[in-house]
């Protein structure tokens, strides 16, 4: 099987269309003005202004309540899936993916008309005597959009790595005189680490991105970091702050990666697919 | 955990995961424009999506476009991952490396340095510049999963192949491609899924008003809600079910049980 032809399609297409872009982009972040080469580091200097720390700053805190709320809502889901039989696992991982199998905006356009002021969640609540709150347009409310979207992405990697878990052991640590809670804490979870890993990141990555959520949910008052870079090359043609912001935020995003994916030397994460 | 409890819990995720589906639904049916009162029980906004050409064009668009890229990814994917699967050393790290690339880096900074790919060569932006983007963030997807599959093969299948007469062409097509199908399948599934989900690589490298669904959804649910969005959506989810339903029936619980474990 000699015959490396096969990949010249692949690489040619690769490197123009996902190596040259990226070249691009960063061309575009440390050079100033129209006419000429001018080399620069002003836009990465921008980047460090307090207001767009703030934005920063934002992104990620909301991004990392996100990720906190997916974890704890979806360990408990992983840890009854994994432990389901084995027919009723495969109808509940399907009902699981089919609403990831609605267009994503479509997901965050959903909780739209629930959370309006005069939307479904005020309804009910409206039946208790309560009265409207103003959901939308809120903080609560992108996260609530990220968590929604990406909860499978927390559920599926932990799932995983707690089905390849080997049960004698758990049997073992009950033999040996632990309670159910010392062994949830000392055997189960320190072996689901892997999953939890890499439900950690694939939880935060989209989340600090994002910029549609923050857009639809938050009105565009709550500015993330992916909102700014949309702002930069859509709206105020600024490209090299633009530029400068994507490559800040793809270097943070491809080193974390690394480092998750050296933790995970074995590959037990459940795959980040 | 106590067992009722368990069901308790799964039950309120589910709700979780299905409330704002089931709400799109049935308000497409409603007959007044409100989401706060139910006025009974109309098609209207059904009439009134199918006269709406610029949703239907976005349908349309969104289909072609999929099918279009998801083939094409399959396709390039698969020998790609042939030639992967003879690499040895840096090459094939340097190689895999390069095809994590797109998995790994954000939407937004793959949206946008496409897009400044295309407005630098002055490409025009539309439906082409749109397959080109799904194309190849696809197209990891399809590498990803055969290469698992391909390690697999046994080496010598190829070798006997070509003992017992076959040209390396008709050894490719006619033994390895059947026993590597089932990892082909799924990555053309992952590419087509992929590209029916995308909203944020679309919404930058797309331009001359040409709109897939989710950009038509973005630009109507920034101006309020419309409940002609739900009546696609609730459309849309149909379709997701039947097929899943169909993939399920026809396919054997294996294939679609193989997706569902890629997906994880």
């Amino acid at each position: 099987m000699k015959r490396n032809w096969s990949l010249y399609p692949y690489v040619i297409w690769m490197v123009l269309f996902t190596i040259v872009p990226i070249l691009m982009v960063f061309y575009y972040s440390i050079t100033a003005g129209e006419g000429g080469f001018n080399l620069t580091l002003s836009h990465y200097a921008r980047v460090f202004e307090p207001l767009y720390l703030t934005v920063i700053w934002r992104s990620i805190r909301l991004a990392l309540i996100s990720t906190a709320v997916c974890f704890l809502m979806g360990y408990p889901v992983a840890m009854i899936l994994a432990n389901s039989p084995e027919k009723q696992q495969f109808s509940l991982i399907v009902l699981f993916v089919v609403p990831m199998w609605m267009n994503f905006l479509a997901r965050t356009y959903a909780w739209m008309s629930l959370l309006e002021t005069n939307g479904v969640v005020n309804m009910i609540l409206g039946l208790f005597g309560i009265r409207p709150i103003a959901m939308l347009y809120t903080s609560g409310a992108v996260v609530l959009g990220m968590v929604y979207n990406y909860l499978p992405f927390m559920v599926f990697p932990i799932y995983t790595v707690l089905r390849k878990l080997d049960p004698s052991l758990v049997e073992a640590a009950e033999d040996l005189g632990a309670n159910p809670a010392r062994t949830f804490l000392r055997v189960i979870f320190p072996l689901s680490l892997p999953g939890v890993l890499s439900g950690i990141t694939m939880v935060f990555m989209p989340s600090v991105t994002t910029f549609a959520i923050s857009q639809l949910l938050g009105g565009g008052q709550f500015t993330l970091i992916g909102n700014l870079i949309e702002q930069q090359y859509l709206r105020t043609y600024d490209w090299g702050f633009g530029s400068a912001l994507s490559i800040i935020l793809m270097v943070i995003i491809l080193i974390s990666m690394g480092l998750i994916s050296r933790s995970d030397a074995y590959g037990e994460g459940g795959g980040l697919l | 955990m106590k067992p009722a409890l368990k069901k308790a819990y799964l039950w309120l995720v589910f709700t979780f995961l299905y409330a704002p589906i089931l709400v799109l639904v049935v308000f497409s049916f409603n007959a007044s424009k409100s989401r706060a009162s139910w006025e009974g029980l109309s098609l209207r906004w059904y009439i009134e999506l199918f006269q709406d050409k610029a949703i239907m064009t976005a349908l349309a668009n969104t289909v072609i476009i999929a099918v279009v890229s998801a083939v094409a990814a399959a396709i390039v994917g698969t020998v790609a991952a042939v030639g992967i699967h003879n690499l040895k050393g840096w090459k094939k790290s340097f190689i895999m490396n390069v095809t994590y690339l797109p998995v790994l880096n954000p939407d937004i900074v793959i949206g946008i340095s496409m897009m400044l790919l295309f407005i630098v060569v002055s490409f025009p932006r539309g439906l082409a510049s749109l397959i080109i983007a799904h194309i190849t963030f696809g197209l990891p997807y399809v590498v990803i999963s055969v290469l698992p599959k391909l390690a697999q093969l046994d080496p010598q299948i190829f070798d006997a192949a070509l003992d017992l007469g076959a040209t390396p062409r008709e050894a490719y097509m006619q033994v390895i491609l059947p026993q590597i199908m089932p990892g082909v399948f799924t990555g053309f599934l992952l590419a087509f899924t992929m590209s029916v989900d995308d909203f944020v690589v679309s919404f930058f490298v797309t331009g001359n008003g040409v709109a897939n669904l989710a950009i038509s959804i973005y630009s109507m649910a920034r101006r309020g809600i419309n409940p002609k969005i739900n009546a696609v959506l609730t459309l849309l989810f149909a379709a997701v079910a039947a097929m899943m339903y169909l993939i399920q029936k026809r396919m054997g619980k294996g294939v679609a049980k193989g997706a569902a474990e890629e997906l994880r």
